[in-house]
């Protein structure tokens, strides 16, 4: 008897399974039968990328859904196309420093360079080195910031921030944290010893070690994007070297205590480039992505987008920001921001190795 | 003749038995081939080739290795793995084995499935939230920090975030859980015939516990050691997230290599010798992780 009694019991959880599977799919059936892409398009990407106020007016428009994968590090981009089979991707984001290593593997479709709008891009983050090879266009600048100081102005001294030599000085000890990749971290570096970000050369090391030492001596700590917000936010750390409107944009409602600026000796810029890849079987969607990506509109919600803030390359996207976002992204700031900074150094392999070797040493201190 | 055909069919049993056998073990050693040995077999063969420069040179050398024991700051990883592993493997037995005697021995039969499922309750959530969220109690202005300050402990909030104590703290919490769930499951399967024999020879409760409990219950603290061990010292979030990098652990310099440099081989290679700081420990457990019939 019991025995039947335990018997029923998996067969009643069968049976009410069943139940609502039934109902489950009845309903599935009697709904209104949801309205499926077309297309897909596939976008290997940013983090930032990935806000559907980003991607739903081009998926709307387009009837195409854009699916998106996100990756951090050149390296790790680099990889997952390596393990993928040609035509699986049709976008790519990429580190402006890094196009010509997509090019030189032969990732990159040349774009017609008058299908882009190229002229509404800030002249200084065009990047035609970076961006074109003998002649012809790979990839285009979509977004751009500044590695550089961000502090907490109810806790430091502003004025002490417009100074560089603050990233290693006594002053603050124990209340900075450093932005943890080594590249623009060791361009501030370079910057501080009065060196050219394009100029660093392994003649360099000995005194590139030494200062990061120094800033490593003063700091609290070394993060990630979401540990750095997190310390300034929470006043664990009141300055974060390597920061800047992408750190501080986005918490702008919340903290408005936070705050960035380019010192005198000046900062580090990144930018971000778009292309389309070379074995993509979308070229025209993919294009009509890029084209959207870099549209006034696109770029206003590519600058907003929910994981980072960040400049827009077309000059053209303030009409679509309006006055906060524009005063925290400093949009009428830019001319000036633009002259002081230079482009994070690109190193070749092996001075890149020695670069990662140094910001490891640094780290083990 | 007879006992010939006796012999002939029992053979043919046991033939038939052995092939039944393999027929059961063939899918767990097929699933190890394909997802344990031949991986491993091509990261040990990527480990001895290198990358110069963008290329990846396909030459075999120890040229990784002889780096790794050559760079104090890649060496000194594989230190600072050791020392927080052991430190977190330690502190969460000490504070497991109670835990589990606790639920084990005094809390009322009809409770214990609860108690349990509360002990284990952090697990259900993400690991990431979680360690980020400790970051945020142990932060200066965090609930610790004023907590002590309210009462008066303190005047100055003390640097805990973004230290080997927030790392050990966070890992420590994750592995109470699985280690008090080992323990937990060892002590229940303890006959209450071994501690009345030690009480009728004499042995007060202490001396049940330290020469009668304690050895029955070590193959579930061994066991739920060792799988701390294994998962602390090849974690790569927690470190990243409470560390605030002050010290780099063996997992945080693969992921440096690969992070830009896509450096594979190196990366590779580092992940050989965490593989052989596991096997040590391995080991060293082995004589406690005997899975024996009963």
């Amino acid at each position: 008897m019991m025995q039947s009694v335990r018997d029923g019991a998996p067969l009643r959880r069968f049976l009410s399974s069943s139940a609502a599977i039934a109902i489950t799919t009845l309903s599935a059936v009697a709904a209104p039968a949801p309205v499926f892409a077309q297309e897909e398009l596939n976008a290997l990407v940013w983090c930032d990328h990935t806000d559907p106020a980003l991607l739903e007016p081009f998926e709307k428009a387009n009837d195409v859904k854009v699916n998106v994968k996100v990756y951090e590090g050149t390296g790790a981009g680099l990889s997952i196309l390596d393990q993928s089979q040609p035509g699986d991707w049709d976008v790519l984001v990429i580190d402006g420093v890094d196009v010509h290593r997509a090019i030189d593997l032969d990732l990159l479709a040349e774009m017609p360079a008058d299908a882009l709008p190229t002229a509404d891009i800030f002249p200084e983050v065009r990047m035609e080195a970076n961006n074109t090879k003998d002649g012809k266009t790979y990839a285009v600048t979509e977004k751009f910031g500044y590695n550089t100081i961000s502090y907490d102005k109810t806790k430091v001294d502003p004025k002490d921030m417009q100074d560089l030599s603050v990233i290693w000085s006594d002053k603050y000890k124990g209340r900075i944290a450093l932005y943890d990749y080594y590249l623009p971290m060791i361009g501030l570096v370079g910057l501080g010893l009065g060196k050219k970000t394009s100029e660093l050369t392994e003649a360099d090391m000995p005194a590139i070690k030494e200062k990061l030492a120094a800033m490593r001596a003063v700091s609290k700590q070394v993060s990630d994007v979401v540990s750095s917000q997190t310390a300034l936010a929470t006043g664990e750390v009141d300055i974060l070297v390597g920061g800047g409107e992408w750190i501080t944009a986005v918490l702008s409602a919340d903290k408005p205590s936070l705050d960035w600026t380019i010192p005198e000796q000046g900062a580090v810029r990144w930018a971000q480039s778009i292309g389309v890849m070379k074995d993509s079987t979308k070229q025209d969607l993919a294009l009509k992505f890029v084209q959207y990506i870099l549209s006034p509109e696109g770029q206003a919600r590519l600058a907003t987008s929910s994981c980072y803030w960040a400049m827009p390359a077309n000059a053209k996207a303030g009409e679509f920001l309006n006055d906060q976002q524009k005063t925290a992204l400093r949009f009428s700031e830019q001319a000036e921001y633009l002259k002081k900074t230079q482009l994070y150094p690109i190193p070749s392999a092996e001075l890149d190795q020695q670069f990662q070797d140094a910001w490891t040493e640094m780290l083990q201190q | 003749m007879a006992d010939a055909g006796t012999l002939t069919s029992a053979t043919a049993l046991e033939d038939a038995d052995r092939r039944k056998a393999w027929g059961f073990v063939a899918p767990a050693l097929l699933w190890a081939a394909a997802f344990f040995v031949v991986p491993f077999a091509f990261m040990a063969a990527m480990s001895l080739w290198k990358r110069e420069g963008r290329e990846l040179v396909r030459v075999w050398n120890f040229d990784n290795y002889a780096r790794f024991f050559s760079e104090n700051a890649l060496f000194q990883g594989l230190v600072n793995s050791l020392e927080i592993t052991v430190i977190v493997t330690v502190i969460s037995v000490l504070l497991a084995y109670p835990l589990a005697w606790i639920i084990a021995e005094r809390v009322p039969k009809r409770l214990q499935r609860m108690a349990l499922i509360l002990a284990i309750l952090p697990f259900w959530t993400s690991y990431v939230v979680r360690s980020y969220s400790w970051l945020l109690v142990l932060s200066k202005n965090g609930v610790i920090n004023q907590m002590f300050m309210n009462i008066g402990l303190i005047s100055e909030p003390l640097e805990l975030a973004s230290t080997r104590t927030a790392t050990v703290i966070g890992f420590v919490h994750f592995f109470v859980m699985l280690l008090t769930l080992t323990i937990y499951s060892n002590l229940i399967q303890l006959s209450p015939n071994y501690r009345r024999a030690a009480a009728d020879l004499g042995a007060n409760a202490f001396q049940t516990f330290w020469h009668v409990v304690l050895p029955l219950t070590l193959p579930g603290i061994m066991t739920g050691a060792f799988l701390t061990f294994v998962l602390c010292i090849g974690d790569y979030v927690t470190p990243q997230i409470l560390g605030g990098n002050n010290e780099l652990v063996l997992p945080q310099i693969i992921m440096l290599q690969l992070g830009r440099r896509a450096d594979f081989p190196m990366a590779a290679a580092l992940s050989i010798v965490l593989m052989l700081a596991v096997t040590v420990a391995y080991v060293a457990c082995a004589r406690w992780l005997k899975i024996e019939r009963a």
